[in-house]
């Protein structure tokens, strides 16, 4: 297991102190986190991560799980459609089941989640928890992974309902944001630098890796890595490489991705992908295990170039993953791929299959420029988008909502200020014992 | 012998910004105006000094966010360059700020037959923010110690000291000066330098740049 310190190698040890540091008045207050599924998908993926070290940090941490039927999901993705700008044909029938699951849910759930000091809901999927809870005590958090800067409004105006009673909610990007009565916090995800997904491999396991799926491991290969959705744009990305494919023959194309237990779509997308490459053998598909970690990290190490050409992205964290691997990125010029890609600084920002194609070819011809490209995209990774400031995030989001959100929040020893006004300095002090 | 009158040591502190959506958002001049009569001071704070935390490649083009949208989503060059030379620190307290940004801004539309809007996707988002103040648990005793310890100071610790100081002090100081001043005519000089670096042009890295030369010079003799 891993515990914080050892991401002092990777951020140094102040970044490790300020950790401890705001975690300290913390320490012991009870925290849930709940979201529709253990694997696949990043909210999972970071979870995994977050809910270890905060703990770690001496908060008392539970993540939990809503379950429900497949119809359940099949809407909840729906949901994640029309929030993302697709309209769907959602009515009674399915804020009905949607209700009941949630109703369902909170039958086991809902002594843990009255008595935690704080809840964050993550996505839609949990949301009327908080309405089938009456006795709860603490903070609740609703952290919108999804872009929801143009959501479907018949869907979002149901959905709104929900939302608005929570304490604070949290958006990747201040694009996402909508008026709501109550504090928004604005946070990018992150990428763990010591996952399995992110960790550093020698060029013989890269090199088996090509070797396993039937890559020539002399030609150069472009990669995208995502599950199989239509907001990936995967189709896309088959019609850029065909673009590129008479410049350069030997180019291989991988698309690799798996499903996630929250997703029944991907499979309809995953049939309309192999349609596309059709016979050509240079286009793998490749059917990922949720816990393919290693792989993808092989895949992604091993690409000269990469690609995350999303029409939609929340935020977009193989982008993150590739530039951590001082790679640079073609994407989507959209959502969370904007925050990360600077155009023409850790890679470039496409709008069409054409656009990406010019850059892939671009890359392919100027291997220096690329790999400077590359080491920038690290740097930018290594400043804003590693676990550390995510976890550094929470935790202050936490001790804002224990404190009535002030404007400063100033730690000393044992010791927390609370400061609002600019020159009133009204302060309250609370110490650990009694949080 | 203390050459340090205070007899306080300086207490080095880090800083990091919690950024906080405010669901204002702008796609046309007209639109900026009306936000920002009644924006919370913390956004426009935000968004003159904020940038400085955030990480940069290289010299960014204009120098707060309301020139940059002007001029990459609103196509106007002209109220770009007049935002961009807008010196926060040159006001008295951010209201009088809030005050210049208008009368620029009801300028430009005075001057404007059509209003410009900007793209779906390219909007003014208004954002406040909070500030997390850490201890670093390092203290300098002595002035001349400076020469050594600003160096080592992270970007958060610069940016509280020097930048987020003149929030805290009703002198609008950062808190070096603040520290020498009860030195008396001592430090008289070397305040004054303190006063003429203009933190708002430069970044962080340069504004470490410049105090740790100021420091060397002073105490050492030398210039980095």
């Amino acid at each position: 297991m891993t515990s914080i310190q050892d991401y002092a190698a990777v951020t140094g040890e102040d970044v490790i102190d300020r950790l401890r540091q705001i975690a300290r008045p913390l320490r012991g207050i009870k925290v849930v986190h709940v979201n529709s599924t253990f694997v696949g998908g990043g909210v999972a993926e970071i979870l995994s991560k977050l809910v270890p070290l905060q703990k770690d940090l001496g908060l008392d941490v539970r993540w939990e799980v809503i379950r429900g039927e497949e119809r359940f999901f099949q809407i909840t993705k729906s949901f994640h459609n029309a929030l993302q700008g697709i309209p769907a044909p959602l009515g009674d029938a399915s804020f009905k089941v949607y209700e009941e699951t949630g109703a369902q849910n909170s039958e086991g759930l809902r002594s843990i989640l009255e008595e935690a000091d704080i809840v964050f809901i993550h996505d839609p999927q949990p949301l009327p928890l908080l309405r089938l809870c009456p006795n709860r005590k603490g903070k609740w958090i609703w952290r919108c992974h999804i872009d929801l800067s143009h959501p479907y409004r018949p869907l979002w105006k149901y959905l709104r309902n929900f939302v608005m009673e929570y304490d604070a909610s949290i958006f990747s990007l201040a694009d996402f944001s909508q008026p709501l009565p109550h504090t928004q916090y604005l946070m990018p995800p992150s990428i763990d630098p010591l996952s399995e997904k992110n960790m550093n491999l020698t060029e013989e396991e890269v090199h088996a890796t090509k070797l396993q799926f039937g890559l020539d491991p002399d030609r150069p290969i472009m990669l995208q890595v995502s599950r199989f959705d239509r907001f990936k744009d995967p189709l896309g990305v088959v019609r850029a490489y065909r673009l590129v494919k008479p410049f350069v023959p030997a180019l291989q194309l991988v698309l690799a991705g798996g499903g996630a237990t929250d997703d029944p779509e991907a499979e309809a997308v995953l049939a309309e992908v192999r349609s596309e490459a059709g016979t050509d053998k240079d286009i793998h598909v490749l059917q990922l295990p949720p816990d393919a970690h290693v792989t993808i990290n092989a895949l992604q190490r091993g690409a000269g170039i990469v690609l995350q050409k999303s029409l939609k992205e929340g935020f977009g964290l193989t982008v993150t993953e590739v530039m951590w691997k001082g790679k640079p990125v073609i994407g989507g010029d959209t959502g969370g791929i904007r925050l990360q890609v600077v155009n023409h600084h850790t890679g470039f920002l496409v709008k069409t299959p054409e656009g990406a194609a010019l850059r892939v070819r671009y890359l392919l011809r100027h291997p220096d420029i690329a790999h400077e490209m590359g080491r920038k995209a690290k740097e930018l990774v290594r400043h804003n988008f590693l676990l550390t400031r995510n976890l550094r995030e929470y935790l202050s989001i936490m001790l804002a909502r224990m404190f009535g959100d002030p404007e400063r929040i100033e730690l000393e020893g044992n010791a927390v200020r609370a400061v609002t006004g600019l020159k009133t300095f009204e302060t309250c002090t609370l110490k650990s014992s009694e949080v | 012998m203390s050459t340090n009158a205070n007899a306080e040591p300086f207490i080095v502190k880090d800083c990091a910004l919690l950024n906080i959506a405010t669901g204002k958002k702008a796609r046309n001049l007209k639109e900026m105006r009306d936000h920002l009569q009644n924006i919370p001071l913390g956004s426009i704070y935000n968004h003159f000094w904020g940038g400085l935390l955030r990480h940069r490649f290289d010299e960014p083009e204009y120098n707060n966010d309301f020139a940059e949208w002007v001029r990459y989503s609103l196509q106007d060059n002209v109220l770009a360059e007049r935002l961009s030379i807008i010196d926060p620190a040159a006001f008295a307290d951010l209201e009088s700020l809030r005050q210049e940004l208008l009368e620029v801004i009801e300028q430009r539309l005075d001057e404007t037959e059509m209003i410009t809007w900007a793209k779906i996707d390219m909007q003014f988002h208004f954002v406040d923010s909070q500030i997390i103040v850490f201890d670093t648990r390092e203290k300098i005793e002595e002035p001349e110690q400076l020469v050594e310890a600003v160096p080592k100071m992270s970007e958060g610790s610069l940016f509280y000291h020097f930048i987020d100081a003149r929030r805290r002090s009703p002198e609008m100081m950062d808190d070096f000066r603040l520290w020498l001043r009860p030195c008396g005519d001592r430090y008289e000089d070397l305040c004054s330098q303190l006063a003429s670096v203009d933190p708002y042009f430069v970044s962080l890295m340069e504004l470490r740049a410049q105090l740790t030369n100021l420091f060397a010079h002073r105490f050492q003799g030398v210039s980095g």
